[in-house]
Parts: structure tokens; C-alpha cells; sequence
């Protein structure tokens, strides 16, 4: 503390209108594009300074940005497809919409130059449905601004170079942020992932060799271009440069969205967001976004925000997403939330996922219902393992990660809900002071 | 027989055509079903997606499948402006079970369902609608209305016509 914010993607904060050309010009926007057309920069190059960077998905799994973008077949002839995931909708996390809205052209650029060095000459930027009203317009006029000062389209400022680049709007679904679902979406079809392999670089959109992205990662490209690989890894720990923007939200004083350096300290973004909100005390994190295991606040306070020290506290980085806890909150109440989400947002095509959900879903409204059984605790933890590594996609897991961390965590407050009737464990606690813990 | 599309809705859906190859206008059966609920005032029925269909040259269950798997498109009669309360987990943390009691209350409905004058659609959301640093948040019509508060959604609501 204090840290340097706002590097890189949220460096349009300081500019005004950032999301028109001439504002992202303000802060080099294009240069790095312009600059590989005039050159006619080497593929080869632009990837291995992606994989240099340390750049790393920021969708949740993190996997090299550029060593997936090394797997695309360069030399085939065939179309190849670049593909942005801006269908942000992993609970709690809410940085991809800022990015839209307040730096659009960096998805752009970052695509088009993804597109050059992977030969894909089309790409798509699929868009959540429900960011009609706002983000979408703002990235619809940047493409627009993008396409008539002739940055993109056919051979672009001369330089033989062909990319073309269109949104395209989705229509609420949870699971087509799961690349293989996202592309099935883009193909007009139901949202249901596919088997890997093959992987999409072999057969992606149309069956033809893609590459998908996070908005975050794209967005990230421009400025690794025009200030170097070192620049980029040098903002973030070995193995994973770069900045994060941190969504915090739930229980604290300030809630926001804060681009910092990886590998912070937890307590340091809690001074930054104002500290646990109404001086109430720590219970639990999800530190990565719904899909992540919870964290009780002994561990969360001496754990640092990176991929090795969240895996290490028992959870994972996600997608940054910051669950925040207070010492009120009924965890048996919080897992019922995210049981029902996942229940409603299976896909159905893998039996132990789509009724294996539904399995925790309706044990958890049991239990609250006050019809709770003894040996209830047992199955859901039965039902979860169950579902875990048994589906084609990793929403079977994330379904699972919740009811196990918190049953390993919190067993006593579903323990006396069961006992009680439904009676949470938090009601007619106390303060210390003596004040009621529960919420108003 | 299925109805006839629009000549709004026709350029619409051939704006969204001309992204894809030409023998993948399928990809436009999502939008094509957005401009189609979006013009019969938030709803689709069976002979619009059947007219969906025939202008895509697909048979019609690959629009129904597309139509029921997404959670934006309504296949049965909902009131014109719809609403949808986020109650995912952050917004939980910050009060959003309050806001969906004060809203079914003002309204005097349920959620899932629509006023009797068909005005409003209070739609059960269970989506995380990615704005958890502005919980509590609904978003009426896509417009995203964040930190909400009683007078708030007063104001929000009592506008809407």
C-alpha cells in the first residue's frame, strides 16, 4: 500500500469520452495495430511476445494466452475464426461490462491483432444479451468508428491485411460462457457445451479452427504491443503478468471495480474497499466468483490475491470476482443462492449435472423449509461428488466446489438448521456487544 | 400458415445474416428471435417463430429448442415492460430479497408473473446480471438501474407507462 491502479485496462478511466477512437487515441490506441500493418510484423513474433508477456485468461482458467493462440494451424489455408467471450456472467463478477462500456476499441484492437498473428481473418465478439441497453451500443459504435477510419475490414490502410470483426448478441444463458457452449450460441443452436477434444484451435466455429478469448485478455493485447512484453510481466508475479481487475462485492463499506497488481494482499483490498461494511467482523470469501470454494476469514485475511496463494487458502483466482461475507450471514441460506443458480443454469445434456443439481437445490430448500433430515448433510455431499469430474463441462464441478467447501467449513450452522426446524444458526445471535448479528 | 415478419424485422434479421457465411444463416436465429419479441411488445408465439423459421429456411423446432433454452425470450403473453430483480449471491449479501418483496407489493403480483393491465412482467431472474458492485440492481427494459433504494424503485417503477 498505496498501489499504482489502473494500468491498463482501466487506464480510459482517465480520459475523457475513452470509448470513442479519438479518446482511445489519447492513450495510444491503434498504434500497436497500425504499427504490425506498416511493418508487416512476423506472426511468430506477436505470439511469442504474447507468451513473454505472461498474459493469462482472465475467464477463470487462467491457461497462457499466448500458448493458445500458438495452437491455431497458421499455415492452413482454411478460415480460421477469432472469437471474444464477453458474456460475463459468473456471479459476482462485473469488470468485463466496464470494459465494454469505457474501453471498447482495446477489445478490438487486441482481436484484430489476436486475428492477424492466429491468420483468422473474421471474428466475433459475442456479447451477453442482457448488456442490450448499454455496453453493446458503446462497442457497436466503436466497431463502426473502427471500420471507418479503416481499421478494419479488407486490406486495411494497404497493407494486404484482411480482418472483420461483428458483435453478436446473446440471449441469457449462464453456460455459454463455457467457450464450447459460446460457440454452439454462435451457430444458432441451443448453449450445450461439446466434448474436448477435438479442442476449438482444431474445430472451432463452423468446424473451423478458433480461438476464444475473454474480453480481459483481448483487451490487454493492445497494451502489451505498444509497452512490451517485460512491461507486462513485470506488473504481476512470476508466471502471471499483468494487472486484475478485481470485482469486490457482497459485505464491504465501498464495493467497485479495482484494477491492481496480482499477488496483492486480501486485507490490502479490504482497506481499499472501506473494510467489512457496518463494523461487523469477517465470516467468509469466495474469492474468485460463485464458482469458487468459500474461505473462511481466518485463512482470507493471510492470504495474498494470486493463483498460487488462492489455491494454496483452499479455493482459486476465478475471474477475480470478490465475495465478501459478514459475520451475519446464514451460509445455509448464501449455498442455497448459488445451489439454485446452478440448478436453473444446467445445461441437461449430462444426467449427473442436470439432476444431480436439482438433487442440491431441493435438499437445501428442504433444510431451510425446516423438513431437513439427519442424514441430509450426507447426501448433498454425495450428490456433489457425484456430479464433480462426471460432466462434460466444468459447470458440473462448480456446482459441486460450492456444497463441498461450505459443508466443510460451516457443517455446524446446517447441522442446527436441520436440528432446529429451519431456524438459522445466526438468528438470536449476538454481538459481543450485544447487538443482534442478523441483518436487518 | 405463420404469420408475416415485419419489413423491419425482415432487415433486421437480414443485417444479422450477413455477418455468417452464406450457408450459416442459422447463426441468426437468436437475433432474429430478439427482433421479433422486441416488436410484438416482449413475447413470442408459435406463428411468429414459425415465420422465424421459414425465413430462415430451418424447420421450426430449431427455433422453438433456441427459443425455450434462453432465458431473455418468453413464449407465453408477459405485460410490455420487464422487469428482473437480480437476487444472485451479491446481491443477496446487499438486500435484494427486500427489493423483490417491495416490488411484488407495489405491484401486487408475484414474481413470474404480469399486471393485469399488462403493463409490467416482474420475470424470476436467476442470472447474475453482472453489475454486483451496484447490489441491490434490477434491470427494467435492459436498462440497468444499480444500489437501489425504496424511493428508488418509486420512481423507477411509477414511470413506466
Amino acid at each position: 500500500m498505496p498501489y499504482e491502479q489502473n494500468l491498463v485496462l482501466f487506464e480510459a478511466f482517465k480520459y475523457e469520452r475513452s470509448w470513442t477512437l479519438e479518446g482511445y487515441r489519447q492513450f495510444g490506441g491503434y498504434q500497436a495495430w497500425e504499427k504490425i500493418l506498416r511493418e508487416q510484423t512476423p506472426r511468430e513474433k506477436i505470439i511469442d511476445e504474447v507468451k513473454a508477456s505472461g498474459l493469462r485468461g482472465r475467464g477463470g482458467a487462467a491457461f497462457p494466452t499466448g500458448v493458445k493462440w500458438s495452437f491455431m494451424p497458421r499455415s492452413s489455408p482454411v478460415q480460421k475464426y477469432v472469437v471474444c467471450n464477453s458474456d460475463e456472467s459468473e456471479p459476482g463478477t462485473a469488470h468485463d461490462r466496464e470494459i465494454l462500456r469505457f474501453n471498447p476499441h482495446s477489445i478490438i484492437e487486441g482481436m484484430a491483432i489476436g486475428g492477424y498473428a492466429m491468420t483468422a481473418t473474421v471474428g466475433y465478439n459475442y456479447i451477453r444479451g442482457e448488456f442490450l441497453a448499454e455496453p453493446i451500443p458503446r462497442f457497436e459504435a466503436a466497431l463502426a468508428e473502427a471500420y471507418a477510419a479503416g481499421l478494419l475490414g479488407k486490406n486495411i490502410l494497404g497493407s494486404g491485411v484482411d480482418f472483420d470483426l461483428h458483435t453478436f448478441i446473446g440471449a441469457g444463458a449462464y453456460i455459454c460462457g463455457e467457450e464450447t457452449a459460446l460457440l454452439e450460441s454462435l451457430e444458432g443452436k441451443p448453449g450445450k457445451p461439446r466434448f474436448k477434444p477435438p479442442f476449438p484451435a482444431n474445430f472451432g466455429l463452423f468446424g473451423k479452427p478458433t480461438t476464444i478469448n475473454n474480453t480481459q485478455s483481448f483487451a490487454s493485447v493492445p497494451s502489451i504491443m505498444r509497452k512490451g512484453a517485460a512491461w507486462f510481466a513485470g506488473l504481476g508475479p512470476v508466471n502471471s503478468g499483468g494487472t486484475v481487475i478485481f470485482s469486490v462485492s457482497g459485505h464491504v463499506e465501498r464495493p467497485g471495480n479495482f484494477e491492481l497488481p496480482m499477488g496483492i494482499p486480501f486485507k490490502d483490498l479490504m482497506d481499499l474497499v472501506g473494510g467489512v461494511w457496518k463494523g461487523r467482523k469477517l465470516k467468509a470469501v469466495i474469492p474468485g466468483g460463485s464458482s469458487c470454494m468459500v474461505v473462511p476469514a481466518e485463512i482470507m485475511w493471510n492470504t495474498n490475491m494470486d493463483y498460487d496463494s488462492l489455491k494454496k487458502a483452499g479455493s482459486s483466482f476465478g475471474t477475480g470476482a470478490v465475495i465478501v461475507m459478514d459475520e451475519t450471514t446464514c451460509m445455509v441460506r448464501a449455498l442455497e443462492r448459488l445451489a439454485r443458480f446452478y440448478m436453473s443454469e444446467s445445461c441437461g445434456q449430462c444426467t449427473p449435472c442436470r439432476e444431480g443439481t436439482g438433487w442440491l437445490d431441493r435438499m437445501l430448500k428442504r433444510i431451510i423449509a425446516g423438513e431437513g433430515r439427519s442424514e441430509d448433510l450426507g447426501l448433498l455431499l454425495d450428490v456433489a461428488n457425484r456430479i464433480e469430474g462426471h460432466t462434460i463441462c466444468a459447470l458440473g464441478d462448480a456446482a459441486a466446489w460450492p456444497v463441498q467447501s461450505f459443508l466443510k467449513h460451516f457443517r455446524p450452522e446446517f447441522q442446527y438448521m436441520i436440528e432446529h426446524k429451519g431456524r438459522s444458526i445466526m438468528e438470536g445471535a449476538t454481538h459481543l456487544d450485544g447487538r443482534p448479528a442478523v441483518a436487518a | 400458415m405463420s404469420a408475416k415478419l415485419s419489413e423491419h424485422v425482415r432487415e433486421e434479421i437480414d443485417h444479422w445474416v450477413a455477418k455468417f457465411p452464406p450457408d450459416r444463416k442459422r447463426s441468426a436465429v437468436i437475433s432474429a428471435l430478439h427482433a421479433v419479441q422486441h416488436e410484438n411488445r416482449g413475447y413470442l408465439t408459435t406463428d411468429l417463430m414459425d415465420a422465424v423459421a421459414e425465413y430462415l429456411d430451418l424447420p421450426n423446432i430449431l427455433v422453438y429448442e433456441v427459443a425455450s433454452f434462453y432465458s431473455m425470450f418468453e413464449t407465453k403473453p408477459v405485460g410490455r415492460h420487464h422487469i428482473s430483480v437480480c437476487t444472485n449471491i451479491s446481491c443477496m449479501l446487499r438486500g435484494s430479497q427486500e427489493v423483490v418483496e417491495y416490488v411484488e407489493k407495489k405491484l401486487g403480483i408475484k414474481t413470474g408473473t404480469s399486471t393485469p393491465d399488462g403493463r409490467i412482467y416482474l420475470k424470476r431472474e436467476e442470472e447474475c446480471l453482472a453489475a454486483c458492485c451496484g447490489a441491490p440492481m434490477m434491470m427494467v427494459d435492459h436498462v440497468y438501474h444499480e444500489n437501489l433504494t425504496p424511493q428508488s424503485i418509486d420512481k423507477i417503477l411509477d414511470e413506466l407507462t
